[in-house]
């Protein structure tokens, strides 16, 4: 893939991208995990969603809705390719880890409604981190650690896009709501992996160049 | 954090029907605060309305944990303890931070009602929690829009995303091991989790509050 077809790089920062370029070379050969761009969501959810937005969406939204997209894309898939491991997810939790796996899904489909034909398929990803948690799919302690990372991170990036999407109404509030059912998968699976579902009274924001650095790794 | 006044945003709401001003009874004190709170009190305008409205429900959560710590249900399990003096916690400190950042525009400490909850029925407590922890995650959600400067919104996000996490672990207690922490009943077929208008909170939180709120010029 070059860097002209990454349509994962859509407005992310020059330097960034090249951060990213750079990542996925490194892992290139890396082929454990590796998960082509899926077919994406459900048309008929798209349609209901794209009624709520208008067309002409401002760069600066379009910008955040990208950047939603990709980390939703991630979920997404991580959570696909959880469910799909046979024995990775003990079976007392089969059943919250396809809820959770069903809202990414929901979010994809959503945010793909709501940039249409701006928005991105789904990269590819390496959800070993070129090697670094090769047990991914194997080691249920493993997933459950990359999950609340995930999760964790979902909820710090989208607090940390709210500002730039105070002059539209009906976008903030429905990143507002994603924003907060990332946070309730985040409790939840903190406290399967036996911690608190929280660090404190207050969830601190993280910027995009911060959270795109945590999740490049994860980018094949 | 400072709030500014601002005017450009009117509505009209009312908060509890109960107009009984000065009447106690069946409510308790709201702890931190000395005074009785029992005069009305008017949310205000623009932002300063809409911290006022969070702190109002930060103040009865704070309230309402308080009493469960004080008072724990029976059978009350090491974990589930654990669990509701972290929220007690985070509840008092939303509050106090609300409370500095409105100032001099801060509502008074607000008298609560919790007659109606059994404080020695686990499932009356939970369940309460339950209804003020998804309540709070549909306030917050559906006030963002109208919040106007950045920072008192990412405070607000800093608050809710907490809010939402304890509702997740109060549902899990609840139904155990469940698709309850996110259930279909809060999260709609797009993914989203509830928003809700101040028009529909202040009825559901009416009941727990005896004093008469108002936002005759909040929005």
């Amino acid at each position: 893939m070059t860097l002209n077809q990454n349509t994962l790089l859509a407005g992310v920062d020059p330097e960034i991208t090249e951060r990213l370029v750079a990542n996925r070379r490194e892992f290139f050969r890396s082929s454990a995990l590796k998960l082509g761009a899926l077919a994406s969501a459900p048309l008929l959810l798209a349609a209901a969603s794209q009624q709520a937005f208008g067309q002409d969406l401002p760069a600066e939204i379009t910008d955040v809705l990208l950047f939603a997209l990709t980390l939703e894309h991630v979920e997404d898939a991580f959570y696909r390719s959880g469910l799909e491991a046979k024995g990775l997810i003990p079976k007392q939790y089969v059943g919250i880890f396809n809820q959770i796996g069903k809202h990414e899904a929901e979010h994809v489909a959503f945010l793909t409604a709501a940039l249409g034909p701006k928005a991105i398929k789904r990269p590819k990803l390496d959800l070993t981190a070129g090697g670094k948690y090769a047990d991914a799919l194997t080691n249920f302690d493993t997933y459950l650690t990359l999950s609340q990372t995930f999760e964790d991170l979902g909820v710090a990036a989208y607090k940390g896009q709210a500002g730039n999407l105070i002059s539209k109404d009906d976008i903030l509030t429905a990143a507002l709501q994603i924003h907060s059912v990332e946070a309730r998968h985040a409790a939840i699976v903190r406290r399967i992996g036996g911690k608190k579902s929280w660090d404190g009274a207050f969830d601190e924001p993280m910027s995009k160049d911060d959270v795109l650095a945590a999740a490049t790794p994860f980018l094949a | 954090m400072h709030v500014q006044q601002d005017r450009s945003r009117r509505w009209l709401l009312k908060w509890s029907a109960a107009s009984a001003a000065g009447v106690a009874i069946g409510g308790a004190l709201l702890p931190n605060f000395g005074i009785s709170a029992a005069l009305a009190a008017d949310l205000g305008e623009g932002d300063v309305g809409v911290l006022n409205y969070a702190y109002a429900l930060e103040q009865l959560e704070a309230a309402f944990y308080t009493m469960v710590v004080d008072s724990p249900y029976a059978d009350i399990s090491g974990d589930e303890t654990a669990l509701l003096t972290d929220i007690r916690d985070h509840e008092v400190e939303h509050r106090e931070f609300l409370k500095k950042a409105l100032g001099d525009g801060a509502i008074p400490a607000l008298e609560v009602d919790f007659s109606a909850v059994d404080f020695k029925s686990r499932a009356s407590v939970l369940g309460t929690a339950m209804v003020f922890e998804d309540l709070g995650v549909g306030a917050y959600n559906g006030a963002g829009k109208l919040i106007e400067n950045p920072d008192y919104l990412l405070a607000a996000g800093k608050i809710v995303s907490v809010e939402a996490r304890h509702a997740a672990a109060i549902r899990d207690l609840l139904n155990p091991n469940s698709v309850s922490f996110a259930g279909d009943d809060v999260v709609d077929k797009n993914g989203l989790d509830v928003a809700y208008a101040p028009t529909e909170v202040l009825p559901k939180a009416g009941p727990f509050i005896k004093t008469d709120v108002t936002a005759n010029s909040f929005m």
